[in-house]
């Protein structure tokens, strides 16, 4: 809209900044209980379009506090570099229905390494791009991590994740809290 | 054998024309440090980086640069411009590399992914009708199969909701059970919000395409929906 200069009245944000603020504000009563025993290890994809090209360190910053919250600071382990030096996914940019299939997984390989540094079983990416991209790479360079939404661990952590919501957990967790 | 380049054979009219439009791009002010090339996950893609791109660009090599394909396998997420000592940069000229591709020659998928876009309002290109449906339907079997959800509120084209949501469109497309964990979210913090119908998708391929004209149309309307009709004062991207 700015490149364009087309006004608008409404305010524009995004659900991440929504989350942390409803937590802080007592509205999101959610909690890392569930993980306590497990100890499952989640990192988190920082969206070149959310923090870097838009909302920068303070998008980056709400992303951890959010995913702190719902996995516990202890399970959380972060790529590097991270925030606004986040390597791309590779999957932006339309590289995902551009054709250059080959040359995409070249490029996500820097994303797959940074991942399997992190030890991880679960990569959290808010942006759906990013989901798919991170996906693929693990499936052609045969790590063993899920790609799952926030919005998976957010209705977890809150005890109410239906039965047929779990599509992107991995067996360990197709029962849990059931 | 290597020739050397004939500097004075050479005229950057391309680099002059991205200039005009983008003034704040910087491109004569590259010190060739590299530190973009260094830290690019596409670097030696189809023989290609981004310091030897703006090198080419300046040395007025026209021709190569408007038709490599690395123009589509940068994703243009700006890590480059972010670290460059100079700010050069080098996302909006891939952008603008992209632009210059005759609409019929830039990638079949992200082309078709714009028109849909342009067409049905996301870029899976699913009627209207068929997504209210969709979230009808995941809707009514949440509230029957799920007591604490019996209330659960979800809405299209609600006017003065405070909150206009948008989605992207492979979710209530291709895994429509993953809308219901959002909305059991935004239930339980008694958000007051509505999908829109126009334009409802938050995905951008025009702007991958690098459409001008598909980007603002989508934007424009996108706007007037939510400025007119729905009156939100708050517009949320799930992604």
């Amino acid at each position: 809209m700015k490149k364009f200069k087309i006004p608008h009245k409404f305010q524009f944000t995004n659900l991440i900044t929504l989350y942390a603020q409803w937590i802080r504000e007592g509205r999101l009563k959610v909690n890392s209980d569930w993980n306590k025993d497990l100890k499952i290890k989640f990192t988190v994809q920082d969206p070149c379009n959310l923090v870097r090209k838009t909302w920068r360190q303070e998008m980056a910053d709400d992303l951890r506090f959010v995913v702190k919250t719902i996995v516990g600071e202890e399970n959380f382990i972060d790529m590097v570099p991270s925030g606004i030096n986040n390597y791309c996914c590779g999957g932006g940019g339309g590289a995902l229905q551009a054709g250059y299939t080959e040359q995409r997984r070249a490029y996500g390989k820097v994303k797959f390494d940074q991942i399997m540094e992190t030890g991880a079983q679960y990569v959290l990416a808010p942006c759906h791009n990013c989901h798919s991209q991170i996906e693929d790479i693990g499936h052609h360079y045969g790590g063993k991590y899920h790609v799952a939404h926030i919005w998976t661990f957010m209705c977890l952590a809150l005890g109410v994740l239906g039965e047929n919501e779990r599509k992107y957990l991995g067996d360990d967790l197709k029962d849990f809290g059931l | 054998m290597s020739l050397p380049i004939e500097l004075n054979e050479m005229t950057p009219d391309f680099k002059e024309s991205v200039k005009e439009k983008v003034p704040t791009a910087n491109f004569d002010l590259c010190l060739t440090c590299g530190t973009c090339t260094a830290g690019c996950p596409a670097s030696e893609l189809f023989d290609m980086d981004p310091r030897k791109l703006v090198r080419m660009l300046v040395l007025g090599m026209d021709e190569e640069v408007l038709k490599t394909p690395w123009a589509w396998v940068c994703t243009m997420c700006t890590r480059c411009v972010n670290a460059c000592p100079m700010k050069v940069d080098i996302p909006k000229l891939v952008y603008n590399m992209r632009n210059s591709w005759p609409r019929d020659k830039r990638p079949k998928g992200i082309r078709g992914s714009c028109d849909q876009h342009i067409r049905a309002g996301n870029a899976m290109g699913v009627p209207t009708d068929d997504f209210i449906w969709t979230v009808e339907d995941v809707a009514e079997e949440i509230r029957e199969s799920q007591p604490q959800f019996e209330d659960l509120l979800v809405t299209v084209d609600r006017k003065g909701a405070y909150m206009a949501v948008n989605q992207n469109s492979r979710e209530p497309v291709t895994e429509p059970e993953e809308l219901g964990p959002l909305w059991k979210i935004l239930h339980t913090v008694k958000a007051d919000w509505t999908y829109p119908s126009v334009m409802w998708a938050g995905e951008n391929y025009c702007l991958f395409l690098a459409d001008d004209e598909g980007w603002r149309y989508i934007l424009e309307e996108f706007v007037s929906h939510i400025d007119n009709t729905l009156k939100c004062p708050l517009v949320v991207n799930t992604e």
